[in-house]
């Protein structure tokens, strides 16, 4: 069993409104060292698997049909923890 | 002819397609669930707007996984009409029958007015009724409408005649090229933000959707005749 963590965010090509008003509230917050914010989410989930490159695998398939539309979004998938 | 309406849980726009084709194009209609797998008696399928699946994940996403999604891909594989608004067309993008995505407004706002839309194709079976770049006023109500794809898609939209409506005057969503609705390649599958289903009656504010629809009707009458 490997838990897996895959993080799905706009491409850096598709502009962002949500990031860019995020990092205006920042700024006006007084923190003017900020820049390049990124808006984005995450699953966390379990995988029955083999080894580790199978429980990746499928964390990627499921990244590709369902949890990120990949006309706009990228993914990464990160093994968290093999149990 | 027959036109059916799919309801995923969460549309909210089922009832107006439902009506406008029942009440004002009066032809028959009935209501499709997102369970079904047979779509052998209809002869166009329209999606309606709303939320279904409360828009978790990304709009449209889940409600492309539904059985009923797969029969509609292959009936719009068929060359069979399929028409998507708003919600309807989020779906059609999600489940691959239309090219690019629609993202967050520009504005970040949720839009709901009567928007000038443009109609830049006529050549095309929604809307053979309609003048080329003939305006309509049409209602929109959205916070996702921005319509995006690649420049590659883009080029490949113009090439084809896919743009068939745009909007005009102001843009409301950031949409690319102001676009508001396209077809597929083949020209049987039209997704659109604007919802020409609510402008079926001028005592309402407008009728300049229901050239839309009787468009549809023209052409599948022309198709069963042959």
């Amino acid at each position: 069993m490997f838990k897996m963590r895959v993080y799905v965010g706009y491409k850096e090509s598709v502009l962002d409104p949500q990031a860019e008003v995020i990092e205006g509230a920042i700024t006006r917050l007084g923190y003017e060292n900020i820049s390049d914010l990124k808006l984005g989410k995450f699953f966390d989930f379990d995988v029955l698997a083999e080894t580790e490159q199978e429980a990746i695998e499928t964390a990627e398939k499921i990244s590709d049909q369902l949890l990120a539309n990949i006309n706009m979004e990228s993914f990464r998938v990160q093994v968290l923890e093999a149990k | 002819m027959k036109f059916g309406v799919l309801v995923f849980p969460g549309s909210n726009c089922d009832i107006d397609l439902y009506l406008a084709i029942k009440d004002i194009i009066k032809e028959e209609v009935e209501y499709i669930r997102h369970t079904q797998t047979d779509l052998s008696e209809f002869d166009a399928i329209l999606i309606p707007g709303g939320f279904s699946y409360g828009d978790y994940l990304r709009c449209g996403a889940i409600a492309r996984f539904s059985s009923v999604m797969d029969e509609v891909a292959k009936f719009a594989k068929a060359g069979k009409p399929v028409f998507g608004t708003c919600n309807g067309f989020q779906i059609l993008t999600e489940a691959g029958l239309l090219p690019g995505v629609l993202l967050k407004n520009d504005s970040l706002k949720f839009v709901c007015q009567t928007q000038s839309v443009k109609v830049s194709n006529n050549q095309s079976l929604f809307t053979s009724q309609y003048e080329k770049d003939e305006l309509l006023a049409l209602p929109i109500a959205h916070g996702e409408g921005n319509y995006y794809c690649d420049e590659e898609t883009l080029a490949e939209l113009k090439k084809n005649n896919q743009i068939i409506f745009t909007y005009e005057g102001n843009n409301p969503n950031g949409s690319l090229e102001n676009i508001a609705g396209i077809t597929n390649k083949a020209g049987n599958v039209l997704g659109m933000m604007p919802h020409p289903e609510r402008a079926m009656e001028e005592l309402l504010g407008s009728d300049s959707g229901r050239k839309l629809f009787a468009s549809m009707v023209d052409y599948l009458r022309k198709v069963s005749q042959n």
